[in-house]
């Protein structure tokens, strides 16, 4: 039943990353059946206010309805809080054939101040002569940076 | 009920610094800075959400978080009066963000460190849910006070005029700093209760982080200065009436309207 839903689950994606799926993302923690017709599914936001999430809730509803679950609940835990570990392989890789550089590293604590920005390999030329341009882009869970050696500038999905 | 004052303040912090935030929408000095400021302003006002619902959960009197953020008067608020401080220029708006967010980052790591080792036995599945925001919220502050401080050594330590200028915001907005670490009843009570941050051991914190940065910067801060507070217990300087009766416009004009 469980694999069932988890099925299910894989036609909801992100609204503004499209090619990742929820689960590709790490952001669904837990199925919980609740009897023939009613289902709880766990959701964890990736940012506090990222504005995805109402639109997520939506689809995951309007997605296990039309496959016949009449009473479909989504809660939103925050605790632990999601992190970029979280991200599956098949996503990173995903995100950089889209032409997102994905995360890099382990998610840790990183350095309050002066910290050293990571080393990214550009997604469109492979070169690793990159910069970062911001550390905020244009969503929450993207930073801004520029390739040296094509010249373009690129999204980042930073480790957090 | 001191639980819902305690998350309530949090809360107006969040949204009021949050909604200045996004007044720089479309008027950044770049775009790359206009996106970073509305950026802060969303994890800000993300943060505000949740704490709203929390507080409105807690009071259980039937309120939501739209009804505590839009139909409450400058006097029903509680934020600090350093965040409804207005925009100014850039040099402004660096340093109160640099300022608030050198508070609030030690202030929910403490909030998270008592919540996850409660010294009182009593379970309140409420303060885990705090310790969660608390939780996500530090990972998004750390971004605040990276931000903010690499502006404020840019700018100390760039040219005349911008050093001039940021000197100028930290002379005028220094004096808004020390209510965050003065605590009143509510503060006292919450320790009492087990979930409340010793504002007295965070300071130290804050001033290291002032010292480290304002000196690289080549900036000062005031010595001996007079200390502005009010704004926990709802005394306000006049800009927080003029952000309300616009950012409450609507809920004003036609109430308990939704989307």
């Amino acid at each position: 039943m469980k694999e069932k839903v988890y099925k299910i689950l894989e036609n909801v994606t992100d609204p503004e990353i499209p090619v990742l799926t929820i689960q590709d993302l790490g952001i669904v923690r837990d199925v919980r059946i609740e009897g023939e017709e009613a289902i709880e599914i766990v959701i964890t936001p990736t940012y506090s206010g990222c504005p995805a999430m109402s639109v997520i809730a939506a689809h995951i509803k309007m997605e296990l309805m039309a496959n016949g679950f009449k009473n479909v609940k989504v809660t939103e835990v925050f605790s632990p809080a999601w992190t970029t570990d979280w991200l599956s392989e098949s996503g990173k890789k995903k995100l950089k054939e889209y032409g997102i550089a994905p995360p890099v590293a382990q998610a840790r604590l990183e350095k309050l101040l002066f910290q050293v920005p990571p080393s990214v390999n550009c997604p469109r030329c492979g070169s690793d002569k990159t910069n970062l341009i911001s550390e905020f882009g244009s969503t929450s869970c993207k930073s801004l940076m520029r390739c040296d050696d094509c010249l373009e500038p690129f999204d980042y999905f930073k480790c957090h | 009920m001191n639980l819902y004052n305690y998350i309530l303040r949090m809360a107006d912090n969040s949204l009021i610094l949050g909604h200045r935030l996004s007044e720089w929408c479309g008027h950044g000095p770049v775009l790359e800075q206009d996106i970073a400021m509305t950026n802060m302003a969303l994890d800000l006002i993300g943060q505000a959400r949740s704490l709203f619902a929390l507080a409105a959960e807690v009071q259980n009197e039937g309120r939501t978080e739209d009804d505590l953020a839009y139909l409450r008067d400058v006097m029903d608020f509680q934020n600090l009066l350093l965040v409804e401080q207005p925009n100014g220029d850039f040099a402004h708006t660096v340093v109160r963000q640099f300022f608030f967010s050198a508070f609030q980052l030690p202030f929910y790591q403490n909030l998270d460190t008592i919540l996850t080792n409660p010294k009182s036995k009593i379970q309140n599945p409420k303060l885990d849910i705090l310790r969660g925001i608390a939780e996500k919220a530090i990972k998004e502050l750390t971004y605040h006070v990276r931000w903010s401080s690499e502006w404020v050594i840019r700018l100390g330590d760039g040219t005349d005029e911008s050093h001039k200028r940021m000197q100028l915001a930290i002379n005028s907005l220094y004096e808004y700093t020390v209510e965050a670490f003065m605590s009143d009843d509510v503060d006292k009570q919450a320790i009492t209760e087990g979930y409340g941050v010793v504002l007295e051991n965070i300071k130290p914190v804050f001033e290291e982080t002032l010292k480290t940065v304002l000196t690289e910067a080549t900036l000062t801060w005031p010595q001996n200065v007079y200390m502005q507070k009010g704004g926990k217990s709802g005394y306000h300087t006049e800009h927080l009436g003029y952000l309300l009766a616009e950012m409450q416009y609507l809920q004003r004009v036609y109430p308990h309207s939704v989307w």
